[in-house]
């Protein structure tokens, strides 16, 4: 490191010790650029992988107003991937790039969407219990050190809190319904709480990247803080709704004054990771089939840009050779 | 931990305006009160009838163009298309509910049916496709792209000429709903119209792609101009608009469009008729059936609850 870099990794820490806002055109260190393009694609592909699972029922949803709600989330969730791949651009890559990397597997998305969306009660409990899970992980992002996620995260994390409700409120309505849909949300609720309890990723003392990503302020708490936070946070809400939560060893600890909480399967969450989930290949070759499938409408979009272009140029010179 | 930070409502920082957080899926902005009385002189059966057939139009078309979510060549596209499925989905709400109130809802309410089930669901999840009253293009499989956006220039150019004009009617909930439909028609003829003349005038492949398109698409355009009786009448009563004065404008859309794109009118002739009758008689293609056993499963796996 030379002197001048040596100062500008002193205002760069200061910047972030200050809990300053480090811009696109900013100095940063590498490693922080690079962890921020993984941490923010992964994110950006979550939100476009977390479409399938919901968009499986568009089609089917029981009301025209169940239909609308869930559509306009959808949408909402191709917006938010839109905002993040924008973000990672101001870091020097391309959506093009990113998506390449999604589909042949070199980056991640949120384990969470490798499972099955099997009834309708799945819309409200992915809702409740992953968007809330989401809320948890993200609003502390919302004071990213970096300027541009952190002002994407505030709009998502509106967003993501509306679609919980919305959630919510799907469950509410089923479980004042019929036998049918209220065994419908507990079974849910059965095959989902865990999976929303690994969103958190691993245990504090097997995530190697935490201390480094807290000290640049790109992570705000460690994963156990946040998952007890959000055990805390969904009990009595499982209360209100009516539902147990599929965990035996779940109860209130009045020493910790917080809950104490069962053992989560550690190798379910490596496998499903590793691509042998439920749905982890149905996911990606449909990412990859709508975005092969799409090539010739972005090329044919190019080609006419391209000759648009040239277009004007011929006029431009038409009008000089005129003048 | 900080909670004054990060308690995860707290520190969304703003006061919460819902309705800003699902654009489309404002469910209680209906612009007029469904239950306002039908204009004096108007039989109420026919002007229910009106009613399905555009709420019809929209509910199937919000349906074919919901099939593209996920699927979309390009996050924009996936945003701009169920902006369209949602503008369409919100006037067919409407159009249902209204002609619940005038009726049409009742004979479809059988014993086992939710009592708290509403006329609009009734009458999306609870028909057959043979009381459906949608033109035929409505329900045609959207195939690719290029097909897509040759449908929705034609039906936006067709149901925007149709919504001009039924601002004017006597019947002031449908004058509102085509005060509110014609500016979202607007956005959707001039997102198709961009597109057609990309694919048009992009690559080799993608000009017969969207030649083709427009092909698939044509043979179920003149359906759109034929008027069925009750239309007729309801032109008389001054509440409906006559299906063959909008030919001009679609043609005038089509000449302006196409020579740009690079495209040719094609020759296709029209689908024919099953005895002189089509969709609005309630005699569709083979297609109709499969979309609403899709979407009707759910809502008829559980006739007695609502959700």
């Amino acid at each position: 490191m030379d002197r001048d870099e040596q100062q500008l990794a002193e205002a760069f820490d200061a910047t972030v010790a200050a809990e300053g806002r480090i811009e696109p055109r900013d100095w940063m260190p590498e490693g922080y650029r690079k962890t921020l393009i993984r941490q923010i694609a992964q994110h950006a592909h979550s939100e476009i992988i977390g479409m399938q699972p919901e968009g499986n029922w568009i089609l089917r949803a029981p009301s025209l107003r169940r239909k609308a709600i869930l559509l306009a989330k959808v949408q909402d969730e191709a917006g938010h991937g839109l905002y993040l791949y924008s973000a990672t651009e101001t870091l020097g890559v391309d959506r093009t790039e990113l998506t390449e990397k999604l589909i042949d597997s070199k980056q991640k998305y949120s384990s969470i969407f490798n499972y099955p969306t099997l009834t309708y009660a799945d819309i409200g409990v992915i809702g409740w219990l992953v968007d809330g899970a989401a809320i948890c992980n993200q609003v502390p992002l919302c004071r990213s050190s970096y300027g541009p996620y952190a002002r994407a995260m505030v709009r998502i994390c509106k967003e993501e809190s509306f679609h919980q409700r919305q959630g919510f409120e799907l469950l509410m309505t089923l479980m004042a319904g019929t036998d049918a849909q209220r065994e419908m949300v507990q079974d849910a609720v059965n095959r989902w709480w865990w999976p929303s309890l690994m969103m958190f990723g691993p245990a504090d003392g097997d995530s190697p990247n935490t201390q480094q990503s807290m000290a640049w302020r790109i992570k705000r708490h460690t994963n156990d803080e946040l998952r007890q936070r959000y055990v805390d946070m969904t009990v009595p809400q499982a209360a209100a709704l009516g539902v147990t939560l599929p965990d035996p060893e779940l109860r209130w600890n009045d020493e910790r004054q917080a809950h104490d909480f069962g053992d989560i399967d550690w190798n379910e969450f490596t496998a499903v990771v590793k691509g042998a989930g439920p749905c982890n290949a149905q996911r990606l070759a449909h990412r990859r089939a709508a975005h092969e499938g799409g090539q010739w409408v972005r090329d044919a979009a190019s080609a006419y840009a391209a000759k648009q272009a040239e277009r004007a140029t011929r006029r431009q010179e038409g009008e000089v050779a005129v003048a | 931990m900080n909670a004054s930070h990060d308690n995860v409502y707290d520190a969304l920082g703003e006061s919460d305006h819902e309705g800003r957080w699902a654009y489309g899926a404002g469910f209680d902005e209906t612009v007029v009160e469904v239950t306002a009385p039908a204009p004096e002189g108007v039989d109420r059966a026919d002007l229910a009838a009106y009613c399905l057939m555009l709420a019809d139009d929209a509910l199937v078309a919000s349906q074919r163009l919901s099939e593209w979510a996920t699927h979309a060549p390009e996050l924009e596209e996936e945003v701009a298309l169920a902006n369209i499925a949602l503008d369409l989905l919100g006037q067919a709400r409407v159009l249902l509910s209204r002609a619940g109130h005038l009726g049409a809802a009742e004979r479809f309410r059988t014993p086992g049916l939710a009592a708290g089930l509403s006329d609009e669901d009734v009458l999306a999840y609870f028909r057959d496709d043979r009381s459906f009253r949608n033109v035929t293009l409505a329900e045609m499989d959207l195939g690719d792209f290029g097909r897509t956006m040759a449908w929705i220039l034609v039906y936006s150019s067709w149901r925007l000429a149709l919504m001009t004009t039924l601002r004017g009617s006597a019947d002031p909930v449908l004058a509102a709903v085509a005060g509110k439909a014609v500016p979202e028609l607007a956005y959707q003829r001039e997102y198709a119209a961009g597109w057609v003349v990309r694919l048009g005038d992009g690559t080799a492949e993608s000009h017969a792609r969207m030649q083709a398109g427009l092909d698939d698409v044509w043979p179920f355009v003149t359906e759109l101009f034929l008027a069925h009786p009750v239309e007729t009448r309801l032109v008389e009563a001054g509440v409906a608009v006559d299906p063959a004065s909008l030919q001009a404008a679609v043609d005038a859309d089509l000449a302006q469009v196409l020579p740009v794109a690079t495209l040719t009118e094609p020759t296709r002739p029209a689908v024919g008729l099953v005895g002189g009758r089509g969709g609005r008689d309630g005699v569709h293609t083979e297609a109709l059936g499969k979309v609403l056993a899709v979407m009707q499963s759910l809502a008829r796996a559980h006739p007695d609850a609502t959700w």
